[in-house]
């Protein structure tokens, strides 16, 4: 259902191409399909419209004086104005020179207020705080018993008791005071933006605390209403900033642009997971290109890093590029891959693969993975090594012994071969013929965020890379290939 | 299986690329452009627009009459003005049905009105809404009918579980929870407070405990109290991770075994949801043979819309809303009702 916005551009930009520079007409056409792909990304109504302005000023004044298609012109632009708007200058977490410095989280029901208030206590003692955390949400039963074992298991003290929130929230930071903590993150009850007397409650536990900061912690996956809420809180709270959670979901995100437009202000940390450790300072460029479908190949080679083993995919991807590569490295690399989450889900995030890649990778089955690996271990050693030993009656057996049957084991080594001769192909022209705008969205990324260090194995890939022989020109041929394979799943 | 390994060798293929081409492109780094903050996008939110106003999109002007009186007054015949077809389209954008619903429903318009502007958006989104909405109370014979609640995190399955049980007990059955929530800190807790308030039993295990034996507890507990119905509660879960859908399946996998026997397994959806809501939906269709939906937070300002989308597209239903904190806030589904609050302005 959600058509990267590149996708459509380039549906579009047949017209587009033929001419230099956008017409009126054109930046008609091409902004109509933004706002299509804002709207399948949740930003709300009104935000796209002021968005779509503020991008049709930009393309007015645009020169025609760049190498790019006019197409790419238009992603350009908006994903310019998008990390314009998302926040060029992030919030610089500063502390109150008379601690403790007060943290107040506010937000509608679920949106994770409780885990993001551990988490912000570890990132705040990640800094070398001393936080505190106090739990006033006194609504939802078992919130205060939630924190709790949160803040446990991350040896922070939790202070609550059954009173009243604001009598709860006045004397945790009181506590913490004379505790000598210096950070104090203050829970409160969700509730529903139209709810006058939580509402009402809030506002009483800022009075009573005073707070430095005050985030609204929002949902990724929120819809339309996002503004609502955004401006609710603001109205009666004055946020400083606003944590966005869920991202770790494949929602394109849009609320974190809706709530920005109506407040103005910044997005200061995302939270990726429900664990407590998967919280960050946020990256507008990151949710900027979710936004457009552009694929995130950052967060990508984030969960690449994370949950893949450096050394296994640097082995056996030597070996690919050497042409050695076996049976038993790609059941390797095979399981390497499914760490990270499913395969329509991975394409999701990966930049410059087609609609019909993105199709075909969303409809492989877990089973026939499964099914995969049962073929594979079924043979011997000698046999993953070397394929060509397999004769007809090693087929029959391993058939026999996968529970699959002998045409299986055929496709699979014939499938195989081919993906080897791919692969020795690429080998052999380097890495950038691969699609272009792959490389061109890694290299985007690579700028993007330098300061991160890739691990050893990575980096000794890389190496073992940059020996062969260095950038040819992207080369359309390869592409249009492997796109063809994928294409038709014919027999089956 | 033919074409799955051509795309595994590319999905392995792109991200050694990806990681290659970020380590060699790593230079010294310039500092960012430093932009001042960007004033705020949109100073006023506008309005929505009633149905029946063509010029309310210029104007803005929220209205103060109740439009469903208007609607009944609306004598708009023949074809859909570029205005009201604007109207009618930000209406619906706005109350998160989506895109492309959205587009059908103009589509279906665009054949010509007959009942009005309003009367006509309703009637069809009152087509896409007419699925079955009963819900089973009775497994076969011998067997312990179960409730299973699935959902992504925060959308209120523990609360709503915890309402049907009460609505169940004043009913005259005896409930019997389970509390499958073994990953949430206290999410167990959260349940137990609800099973004292309902006076329904309750089957607790500590955090971390596969979830599937909590519920086989529930059902062994439920066998030996004759109990009439268990309603089991499940973690929290994003719908893109396929080893927690997996998890889920061999959930219900195991509340589907003799005695139990899954009579309806409902996701939970918080009305605030945008297009995610959809995916959640076919992922959870696809894991949990999901039967109906219920939508919660339906009393803040947020309409729900995307429900109609994923009642087209993937035949489920609604079956309950919830309105509000207290228990009898928790009400059955009627689509009347539904689509009139999503046309109110």
């Amino acid at each position: 259902m959600f058509d990267a916005l590149s996708d459509r551009l380039e549906r579009l930009s047949a017209s587009l191409r033929s001419r230099g520079r956008l017409s009126p007409g054109d930046i008609d056409a091409a902004l109509e399909e933004v706002r299509t792909a804002l709207l399948e990304a949740d930003v709300e109504l009104t935000v796209v419209r002021a968005f779509l302005d503020a991008v049709r000023t930009r393309l007015v004044g645009a020169s025609l004086a760049t190498s790019l298609t006019p197409g790419q012109q238009v992603i350009k632009a908006v994903h310019e104005q998008l990390i314009e708007v998302l926040g060029a200058t992030p919030l610089k977490v500063t502390y109150a020179s008379r601690p403790p410095t007060v943290v107040l989280l506010a937000g509608l029901q679920g949106a994770g207020k409780t885990t993001a208030a551990a988490a912000l206590a570890q990132w705040f003692k990640a800094q070398g705080r001393q936080p505190y955390l106090v739990a006033a949400d006194l609504q939802r039963p078992a919130a205060v018993e939630q924190l709790r074992v949160l803040g446990d298991s991350i040896g922070v003290d939790v202070y609550s008791e059954p009173s009243d929130p604001v009598s709860v929230a006045r004397e945790g930071v009181e506590r913490a005071r004379r505790l000598g903590r210096d950070v104090v993150i203050v829970d409160t009850a969700g509730r529903l933006a139209v709810d006058a007397p939580l509402m009402a409650e809030v506002r009483a536990i800022s009075d009573a605390t005073s707070p430095h900061y005050t985030f609204l912690v929002i949902d990724a996956v929120t819809g339309q209403d996002a503004v609502h809420t955004a401006r609710a809180f603001h109205d009666s709270l004055s946020l400083s900033g606003l944590i966005v959670t869920k991202l770790d979901y494949d929602a394109r995100g849009g609320a974190v642009l809706s709530a920005r437009g109506v407040v103005g202000r910044p997005v200061v940390f995302a939270s990726t997971g429900e664990k407590v450790g998967d919280f960050e300072l946020f990256h507008p460029d990151r949710i900027a290109s979710r936004i457009l479908g552009m694929g995130d190949a950052l967060s990508l080679i984030e969960r690449a890093e994370a949950t893949m083993d450096a050394d296994v995919v640097a082995n056996s991807a030597s070996r690919l590029m050497s042409g050695q590569f076996t049976l038993e490295d790609f059941l390797a690399q095979l399981n390497q891959v499914r760490k990270m989450g499913s395969f329509g889900g991975l394409m999701k995030l990966m930049p410059g693969v087609t609609k019909e890649m993105r199709n075909a990778a969303s409809n492989v089955d877990d089973r026939e993975l499964n099914k995969i690996e049962a073929i594979i271990q079924s043979m011997t050693p000698r046999e993953r090594r070397d394929p060509a030993v397999l004769d007809g009656s090693r087929r029959t057996r391993i058939a026999a012994g996968s529970g699959t049957s002998v045409n299986a084991v055929n496709q699979l080594l014939k499938q195989f071969g081919e993906m080897k001769k791919m692969m020795r192909q690429m080998a052999g022209g380097g890495m950038p013929n691969l699609p272009g705008k792959l490389g061109r969205a890694a290299q985007m990324a690579a700028r993007a965020d330098r300061s991160r260090e890739v691990p050893a194995g990575f980096e000794a890939l890389g190496a073992g890379l940059r020996a062969g022989s260095p950038a040819p020109s992207p080369s359309g041929k390869n592409k249009k290939k492997k796109g063809g394979r994928v294409t038709p799943p014919k027999q089956r | 299986m033919t074409y799955v390994l051509v795309v595994v060798a590319l999905v392995v293929v792109a991200l050694v690329a990806l990681v290659v081409v970020r380590s060699r492109t790593r230079r010294p780094v310039l500092a960012p452009p430093v932009a001042p903050l960007p004033e705020v996008l949109v100073e006023e939110v506008a309005a929505r627009p009633s149905l029946d106003e063509p010029d309310a999109l210029r104007t803005r002007l929220a209205s103060s009459r109740g439009v469903l009186d208007r609607l009944r007054n609306l004598s708009g015949e023949g074809a859909l003005s570029r205005e009201q077809r604007d109207v009618v389209e930000e209406v619906l954008l706005r109350s998160d049905l989506g895109v492309s619903t959205t587009r059908a429903v103009l589509e279906q318009l665009d054949q010509g009105v007959h009942l009005g502007v309003a009367g006509e958006v309703r009637r069809v989104l009152l087509e896409f809404l007419d699925r079955d909405r009963g819900v089973r109370l009775v497994a076969d014979p011998g067997r312990i009918p179960v409730w299973l609640f699935v959902g992504v995190n925060g959308v209120g399955k523990t609360t709503t579980i915890g309402k049907l049980a009460q609505h169940h007990v004043d009913e005259g059955r005896h409930v019997v929870l389970a509390a499958g929530d073994t990953f949430r800190a206290a999410a167990a807790d959260q349940l137990a407070l609800w099973a004292e308030r309902a006076s329904a039993d309750i089957v607790r295990a500590t955090e971390g405990a596969d979830p599937g034996s909590v519920i086989h507890d529930a059902l062994g507990r439920a066998g030996a109290r004759h109990a009439d119905i268990v309603l089991a509660d499940t973690a929290g879960r994003r719908a893109n991770n396929t080893n927690l859908l997996d998890e889920l399946r061999k959930v219900r996998r195991v509340a589907d075994r003799d005695p139990g026997q899954v009579v309806e397994t409902l996701l939970v959806l918080d009305a605030t949801t945008g297009q995610n809501a959809l995916s959640q939906a076919r992922e959870f269709l696809a894991a949990a043979e999901v039967t109906g939906i219920v939508l919660t937070k339906l009393d803040g300002t947020a309409r729900g819309g995307i429900v109609v989308a994923i009642e087209r597209e993937l035949g489920i239903p609604v079956k309950f809303v919830g309105v509000g904190e207290r228990v009898e806030d928790l009400r059955v589904f009627v689509p009347e009702d539904f689509v009139d609050s999503l046309l109110a302005p």
